[in-house]
């Protein structure tokens, strides 16, 4: 029993509800907001650390315990997706005081940002299957929100498409859910594994499997990412940034989740599916990302493409690869972060954001260049940034697993980002500004966050070996379910 | 019992999936409203619909109903509600800005 770990949700849902009230004042939206984000930060590092000395932690609501009553289970895999999360969202939060807009401000911005934030935190700390329904749906509607808040035509139209498209994909997680219950009787993660664990992954299992691949693949932009380059291009930079770094990571960790611990009687099967979708993504997305020339869908499209890698990492299964997924998550969200804020500070800077229209940019914006070159140089993997140690185990389990082809296809994607991203760099940097140069604006904020996030990257990278510790603590858990399930289920 | 929900349900998922595909938002809107009343009642028949006392501790009687089929619901319903109501005031904002609730008309106006 540890009530610790229902922080993560409180803290961000008292903070969105007293933001309710406070419509109209700006400045202590702001400085609450901060200030709930920092100590979110705090807790979650005291949850890491509680979690690597004493092991998985749970709490049983209302001391029902489990397989009856509600449960939240801290494993290391959740526990640093919080912590990663927390930085995230409190950078991206620094971030919108400076780009966001004080109308934006004041219709609740921050109120939903916070909501989205209990969804997101709900999700990885929920050890029932329901429940992740429900923060699933508590970080959707958020999110309905965030996309639409403007109205302008172009974010109406993509809300209705997403919106639909998460309806549906919602309709079939509770038919899901439904079958689940029909087969196996129960909803706590921990039982399920189990008892699919005493009674054997047949036919049905395997559709029902089918079907929570389908409606996380949705969510999670793997393989089903239609939707995802229109809807993400909707927002301004700082909803994108919170988008690309949290939202598909939650479908991940949702895909990670149940086909580690629930569905892993028959990995031939399961991992067979993850790896062509994966393969499908990463080839797809690397094709994107290289196609466009505006710069928010070359972004989303490199969303795309880290989603189908991680999934690689889960369906080679070898104990390196899983490990190697999760501390690729973690840079992940930390570099997709760092690149949409990039990119926001990129087109407030140039004034549009075609590609064709900029150049020159370096001569006035040398750190946001340099800065930028980085970025390019993290997201394809190259050493000493955080991308490389966890491309290396993926690709190595990869390898160990007989998955030649999928980790040239993941090698291959990775050198198609690099290219995708040194084409906007090489484009929006040098040469000469087409036309009349746009004036200089203020970047200072921005810039800050975005150097901090750098600085972040460049230390997971160097300090790998120790952030290697709690990863491969973290990879045990998903490598054998036993250890989750005897947490959980313990007298 | 049984057959005749998986009928219900059946159809709901039929009509449902119609009225999404047609054009107009509205109509969009509604078949969504019918897709996850299909799926509500999927819910409750996958437990099975058992003939039983409501289960309150203390009571006495021969069997009980399962009680957790009828809590997901309740959660389930009132999401779906939220979400539909969400929805019916995008399509009206979108009507408005667009001046049509036509799903061609709204794409071919942006490009």
């Amino acid at each position: 029993m540890n009530n610790l770990l229902v922080m993560p949700v409180l803290i961000p849902l008292c903070t969105a509800v007293i933001l309710m009230f406070l419509k109209e004042k700006v400045l202590l939206q702001r400085r609450i907001s901060a200030f709930s984000g920092i100590l979110n930060l705090v807790l979650a590092c005291v949850l890491v650390t509680r979690i690597h000395e004493e092991g998985i932690q749970t709490l049983q609501m209302g001391g029902w315990t489990p397989p009856y009553g509600i449960v939240f289970v801290g494993d290391m895999f959740a526990a640093l997706l919080v912590l990663t999360a927390s930085v995230v969202s409190l950078g991206i939060l620094l971030y919108s005081f400076t780009s966001i807009g004080a109308e934006r401000e004041k219709f609740f911005y921050y109120t939903f940002f916070h909501f989205l934030l209990v969804g997101v935190y709900g999700s990885f700390l929920t050890g029932d299957i329901f429940n992740l329904f429900v923060f699933f749906e508590v970080m959707l509607i958020s999110s309905y929100a965030l996309i639409s808040l403007g109205g302008t035509r172009l974010q109406l139209r993509e809300t209705s498409k997403y919106l639909l498209i998460n309806i549906v994909s919602s309709t079939l997680f509770v038919a899901a859910v439904a079958y689940l219950y029909a087969a196996v009787g129960t909803l706590n993660m921990a039982h399920l594994s189990q008892r699919i664990h005493e009674a054997g992954q047949g036919g049905v299992l395997n559709v029902i499997a089918v079907l929570f691949l389908t409606v996380f693949a949705l969510k999670a932009g793997l393989f089903l990412f239609f939707w995802l380059p229109g809807s993400y291009s909707a927002p301004p930079a700082a909803v994108r940034a919170l988008f690309g770094a949290l939202l598909t990571k939650v479908g991940l960790y949702a895909i990670i989740r149940t086909f580690t611990l629930i569905f892993a009687e028959d990995p031939d099967v399961t991992n067979g599916w993850i790896a062509w979708m994966a393969a499908a993504t990463m080839i797809l997305g690397a094709l994107g990302a290289v196609a466009y020339n505006d710069i928010p869908r070359i972004l989303n499209y490199n969303v795309i493409v880290s989603v189908g890698f991680v999934a690689f990492g889960l369906s080679a299964g070898t104990p390196d690869a899983l490990d190697g997924a999760v501390f690729y998550l973690l840079h992940d969200m930390l570099g997709k972060a760092l690149m949409f804020i990039l990119g926001g500070l990129l087109i407030a800077a140039a004034g549009t954001d075609r590609l064709e229209r900029m150049g020159g940019l370096i001569q006035r914006y040398p750190l946001l260049g340099w800065s930028f070159f980085a970025l390019a140089l993290a997201l394809a993997g190259i050493p000493p940034f955080s991308g490389f140690p966890g491309k290396v185990l993926i690709i190595r389990g990869g390898l160990d697993a007989g998955m030649l082809t999928l980790s040239l296809i993941g090698l291959g994607s990775s050198l198609l980002v690099l290219y995708s991203l040194i084409k906007v760099f090489r484009l929006a940097f040098w040469g000469n500004a087409p036309g009349t140069e746009p004036p200089k604006v203020k970047l200072k904020g921005g810039t800050a966050v975005a150097a901090g996030f750098l600085v972040l990257v460049i230390l997971m990278g160097l300090g790998a070996e120790r952030v290697n510790t709690y990863v491969s603590q973290a990879g045990d858990v998903l490598g054998s379910p036993k250890l989750y399930i005897e947490a959980v289920l313990k007298e | 019992m049984e057959w005749m929900m998986a009928v219900a349900v059946g159809v709901l998922f039929t009509v449902g999936v119609y009225l999404i595909l047609s054009k107009t938002l509205l109509r969009i809107v509604l078949g969504t409203s019918l897709l996850t009343h299909g799926v509500h009642l999927l819910l409750l028949t996958m437990a099975g619909l058992k003939k039983g006392a409501a289960p309150v501790l203390g009571g006495k009687a021969d069997a009980y109903v399962d009680p957790l089929p009828q809590a997901l619901i309740l959660t389930s319903i009132v999401i779906s509600f939220g979400v539909t109501a969400f929805f019916f005031v995008l399509a009206y904002r979108a009507y408005q800005a667009h001046g049509t609730d036509e799903m061609d008309n709204i794409r071919e106006e942006e490009q």
